[in-house]
């Protein structure tokens, strides 16, 4: 029954098997990727059909098909899953653990993302996209108004991906609480860890209100329910609530993560430690609690009252203390430093800007009575676009160049990560800094075309042509990948940047245990600090040994399936399918359950092989 | 990992190992998620809770005597499984054993209740399509009925499976477990006020 | 530090100018930027405030970080160890302290605002009250008062607020005119209200500015702002008026025909006929055909021919036509003009 016989899957299988926080990592990343480039075409498709007034490339229903997929898949399919890449492949190493919580859900955690998506896209071939905008506000959602089964796709497909979140969030979780290495206490904890953690608890407390929100539309669409038509006692305004109580956190769930990546950046690249480490903490579970309590402010048109609006427009300004606390904490660890330009910190540079705007304009937005004018226009777009791409996509840039050799072992070329930099960053700001005037100047979001004559030509212009530049500039990362990838070069050293936290103390890429001994860390920038006491590696907690590792399971990937044909037989109203689907799933969380995972060792002989191969 | 735990178990035999620990860590997480989750389903049953257009009202319908019997054959199930909890701590394997058996018969008898009533509520043309107060009852009431089910399932698999003895491996299995009987215990207590009593009050008070 | 930020205070002026800048964007009949009402006078305030105060604030930040981004780049050969600098308290305290102000400056204006914004003028006898429906995907405007229903274009006076109940049809849409005021959605089941007022007259671009349909893009309305005489005329017609006779009488004729076999069911003139449609009553004095296209010979009867190539997804079913069905229609519909 025991597995003590060291598994060595290779290729594909191995892929499809591991439990390997690293390679799930890799994963996310390929996956998550893919869906960004399937959500930038789209809005590449989109920003086309509005380069000049009145055209007809995309219009009506295929343009409310692109809109809605472009926000989805970009929420759900390539922010989320990018951002669970690099938490993935950092967060154990900088805590100085051997593996997550449970490697077993965080490989179902991808499978079950990776199925969602895929079952979503599929849309495009069966039967019509969704084409409600990804808030997909009923009773424009509903059987009544929309009769393809675009929509339904989107509910699976969601409940699906968001199931796939939520148990990931759990792992970081546990895995941050529990499996810390000795000395390192909360408050000794790397910035990114900080908010990973706080990230996933913002999972664990809004992705249950979208599920519900989910299965009340899924139930309408599919079974007949009536939650949201009016004739039978439903209420429209019950989605918006439940949306946005999830909405609201989700875009801090996304943001957050960014802030830490751009905290470990600058203050790598400043050679300094982060300056006002504490309140930057203390900022961000602020942030994390009040994201819970403004969602109004996305409902602020709907007609809930001056009371309603005034407290929710309150709360939200609030929410711009401890963001501006963070600028000025980045701005201030780049005081006195060595600042080093590399590709990776003129994102993180570039982000601190741009997301300033972003967060100003969400001030702006926060006031009521004016929010009535920018609702649903294109300044709203332009706004978060500088928060979700101005802020996270920089974030994520600069977490690309500064962990990649990390992950892969090897550097991306620094001279393609500057241009990739420069193009991504004066497209973004062509791109949207024109829709903050196209929207007060009477452009409403989420529309098909525009006429001539009222003075919009010239924003929609520029805003189409920055969006090229920027599709450019992520061009030329993938090329800057590919180059990297296929050029031999020597492996990467261990520390390349000068690094201050644990990562930077084991091999590049990190070895399948990660720490051959566990670390005794001794203060915040553990690495640093025994960097400057003289030491060459970190103080090891304990001696060397056999390490115990869990053993890889196609079981996930099995369940996945499973859901993913469950979902097809919801969407299609075949529950023959939808029964075996949820079976198969079933079936293997019996096994899981009945046959418990004994794990194998790596000897002490293979790890001193592997460290000893190791340039550190 | 230790295999030969068998008989010489710690005093608290779930928390003995880092995967226990973590094991029992991300369960109460999840059970916070799960507390958002009916919270929603909550907020949305009070939203709905007198929008009953054609169909029946609460109060028409509700029969006091067999929800009070449901509630008392789902409480003394949650007693039952801090039984068999006592029983892992003083390490008596047969008696944990035989009060999660009992756990197990109680949660199907109070799931053949569940049946029986929403079978006569069909009759009575309270459906899910028969108003949004239908589908907001069935969707609150049904969802805490799955998890009495998936949960009666989880523990008899358990059961049959672990048959041999209580080990450092599986402890962490029977105590998470009992955790969520607890927790589905305390969702009905909830589901008991603000659905039942709330429904046959509100048709007295003529609302 | 200090004298940087008493340099940023010289600026001030300068921000001011920015903002005057924004002043006269867009399309006068349009931009929210422009403001012709008092609702969107208050608002357009508020956006200048809060613009100032964040140019204020985005100030301070691009020029410590241009600063800080010269000063402190790494020189070579200086392979120096900054100081690890912790933090420090009274900085913090300053730019915590500083937005929690800045936020009260805005807070305040804010409040007042949002409660000024929902004063309700149902039963004031000097308000022009209206009841705004959406369909998918065009207005409709009723004025219980005087009973008057019409379509695509409201009416009101200059220098008078205009109470408006916001309704549905079908899904969520939202009404707005930014040049006039800020949005409100009209709700399936529940009733919204909004006031606006215009300080001039004109005639200003209102749009659907919720997700509705294939068509939301093409949901656009007109408030035709005129002068109190004008108004009361233009009631007087619409209730007690006639049409005015044809130019082609025989033409109209059929086409009033064709109307009556076709799309009466839907369309109501002088109040006879169904609800589904616009109302039809003052056609021929209307602007535009279906809410964008110009009210002329050629683009109604593009219109009648195929209203999916316009307007895709909208619900007019309309039967297959000829040529000269067409022309009779039109001329029928052209003839609707109040008199």
């Amino acid at each position: 029954m025991a597995q003590h016989v060291r598994p060595r899957n290779t290729g594909l299988w191995d892929w499809i098997t591991t439990v390997d926080h690293k390679k799930i990592g890799i994963l996310y990343l390929v996956a998550g990727g893919f869906f960004f480039l399937l959500g930038g075409l789209e809005a590449l498709l989109m920003r086309l059909q509005l380069m000049y007034p009145e055209q007809n490339f995309f219009i009506g229903a295929t343009f409310n098909e692109l809109l809605t997929m472009h926000g989805t898949t970009m929420i759900f399919l390539a922010a989320m899953p990018l951002i669970f890449a690099v938490m993935n492949a950092v967060v154990p190493l900088q805590i100085g653990a051997r593996d997550v919580a449970f490697p077993f859900v965080n490989s179902l955690g991808f499978w079950l993302f990776f199925s969602g998506g895929v079952l979503l896209n599929l849309s495009w071939f069966m039967g019509g996209a969704p084409e409600a905008g990804w808030t997909a506000y009923v009773p424009l959602s509903g059987m009544q108004f929309s009769k393809t089964t675009g929509v339904s796709f989107y509910v699976l497909g969601l409940q699906i991906a968001g199931i796939g979140t939520l148990i990931g969030g759990i792992n970081f979780l546990v895995t941050i609480i529990n499996m810390r290495a000795p000395g390192m206490t909360f408050m000794r904890m790397p910035m990114f860890t900080w908010t990973a953690f706080i990230t996933s608890a913002l999972i664990l407390f809004a992705f249950p209100a979208i599920t519900v929100g989910l299965v009340l539309l899924m139930f309408d669409r599919i079974f007949g329910a009536v939650f949201f038509n009016v004739a039978s006692g439903g209420n429209v305004l019950l989605w918006q609530h439940l949306f946005w109580i999830f909405g609201h956190p989700e875009v801090y769930i996304l943001i957050l993560p960014a802030f830490g990546m751009i905290s470990e950046v600058i203050s790598t690249f400043a050679k300094k430690r982060l300056f006002g480490y504490s309140a930057m903490v203390f900022a961000t579970i602020v942030i994390g609690f009040l994201g819970f309590m403004v969602w109004v402010h996305h409902m602020f048109t709907v007609g809930l009252g001056p009371v309603a609006n005034s407290l929710f427009s309150i709360a939200t300004m609030l929410i711009a203390v401890p963001t501006g606390i963070k600028i000025f904490n980045w701005l201030f660890t780049l005081w006195g430093g060595q600042i080093r330009f590399t590709a990776a910190n003129l994102f993180a540079v570039g982000f601190i800007p741009t997301f300033t705007i972003g967060g100003m304009t969400g001030v702006m937005l926060s006031v009521a009575p004016a929010d009535y004018q920018y609702q649903d226009s294109y300044f709203v777009v332009a706004h978060f676009h500088y928060v979700l791409v101005g802020g996270m996509m920089l974030g994520l840039f600069a977490a690309f160049y500064y962990w990649w050799p990390k992950m892969f072992g090897k550097m991306l070329n620094e001279a393609m990560g500057k241009w990739n930099f420069w193009l991504f960053f004066i497209g973004f700001h062509l791109t949207f800094f024109p829709q903050h005037f196209l929207g007060l100047m009477g452009m409403p979001r989420r529309v098909f075309t525009f006429m001539g004559g009222q003075q919009l030509e010239l924003g929609n212009l520029i805003s189409t042509w920055g969006a090229i530049i920027m599709g450019v500039g992520t061009l030329l990362f993938l090329v800057n990948v590919a180059y990297t990838h296929m050029k031999k070069q020597p492996q990467a050293p261990a520390d390349p940047w000068d690094g201050r936290t644990l990562e930077w103390t084991i091999a590049s890429p990190a070895p399948e245990y990660n720490f051959a001994q566990t670390p005794r860390v001794r203060g915040i920038d553990a690495f640093w600090i025994e960097k400057m006491a003289g030491n060459k590696g970190m103080t090891p907690a304990e001696p060397l040994g056999p390490i115990h590792m869990p053993s890889p399971s196609v079981l996930p990937f099995i369940m996945s399936i499973g859901f993913f044909i469950a979902g097809m037989g919801f969407v299609f109203n075949k529950y023959l399918f939808a029964i075996v689907g949820l079976g198969i799933v079933l079936i293997c969380m019996f096994f899981r359950s009945y046959k418990d995972d004994e794990g194998f060792h790596i000897d002490v002989e293979e790890i001193k092989e592997t460290e000893k191969g190791a340039r550190l | 990992m230790n295999h030969a735990d068998h008989g010489v178990l710690p005093a608290e035999p779930e928390k003995a190992t880092l995967e226990g620990r973590n094991k029992i860590l991300g369960f109460w997480l999840f059970l916070g998620g799960e507390t958002v989750l009916f919270g929603s389903l909550f907020a949305t049953y009070l939203a709905l809770r007198t929008q009953y257009v054609n169909g029946p009202a609460p109060h028409e319908i509700f029969q006091i005597e067999l929800i009070a019997l449901a509630t008392f054959i789902l409480l003394t199930s949650s007693l039952t499984s801090v039984f068999a909890i006592i029983g892992m701590h003083r390490q008596n394997f047969k008696m944990m054993l035989f009060w999660f058996w009992i756990t197990v018969i109680l949660g199907f008898a109070f799931l053949g209740l569940e049946i029986f009533e929403f079978v006569h509520y069909y009759h009575e043309g309270h459906t899910l399509s028969s108003s949004a107060y239908g589908s907001a009852f069935y969707t609150l009431v049904g969802f805490h009925g799955g998890h009495v089910l998936f949960g009666v399932l989880w523990i008899s698999l358990l059961l049959i499976k672990n048959r041999k003895g209580l080990t450092v491996v599986n402890a962490p299995k029977f105590y998470v477990a009992s955790l969520y009987w607890h927790f589905i215990d305390v969702v009905w207590v909830f589901i008991f006020t603000v659905v039942y009593l709330m429904g046959i009050l509100g048709g007295q008070g003529g609302a | 530090m200090i004298r940087r930020l008493q340099h940023v205070g010289r600026m001030l002026p300068l921000l001011l100018m920015v903002a005057l800048l924004l002043t006269g964007c867009g399309d006068p009949y349009l931009s929210a930027l422009q403001p012709k009402g008092s609702v969107a006078d208050m608002q357009f305030n508020l956006i200048k405030l809060s613009i100032i105060i964040m140019l204020g604030v985005f100030t301070v930040v691009v020029v410590i970080f241009t600063y800080v981004l010269i000063r402190y780049r790494k020189k070579k050969g200086d392979n120096s160890i900054p100081e690890q600098v912790e933090g420090n308290h009274k900085l913090e305290i300053i730019w915590t302290a500083i937005p929690f102000v800045l936020l009260i400056i805005l807070a305040v204006p804010m409040v007042t605002t949002t409660f000024a914004l929902a004063k309700d003028y149902s039963n004031d006898k000097n308000v022009v009250q209206i009841t705004v429906t959406g369909h998918q995907f065009w207005w409709e405007f009723e004025y219980p008062d005087q009973k008057i229903k019409t379509a695509q274009e409201l009416y009101i006076p200059v220098n008078k607020k205009a109470h408006i109940k916001l309704e549905s049809a079908d899904v969520i849409h939202s009404f707005w005119v930014p040049a006039l005021g800020g949005k409100k959605d009209t709700n399936p089941g529940m009733t919204n209200y909004l006031w606006l007022d215009a300080k001039e007259e004109g005639v200003f671009q209102g749009r659907c500015a919720e997700l509705c349909g294939e068509s939301h893009a093409l949901m656009d309305f007109k408030v035709k702002v005129v002068s109190q005489e004008e108004y009361d005329q233009w009631v007087a017609k619409m209730t007690k008026g006639t049409n005015k006779p044809a130019n082609n009488a025989v033409l109209a004729d059929q086409g009033a025909e064709i109307f009556q076999k076709s799309c009466v069911n839907c369309h109501a003139v002088d109040g006879k006929g169904g609800p589904a449609g616009p109302d039809l009553t003052n056609f021929g004095d209307r602007t535009t055909v279906a809410g964008i296209l110009k009210n002329d010979k050629k683009q109604l009867a593009k219109w009648l021919t195929d209203p999916e190539a316009v307007k895709p997804g909208n619900l007019m079913i309309i039967p297959k036509l000829e040529e000269k069905q067409v022309d009779a229609l039109v001329e029928y519909l052209h003839s609707l003009k109040r008199e």
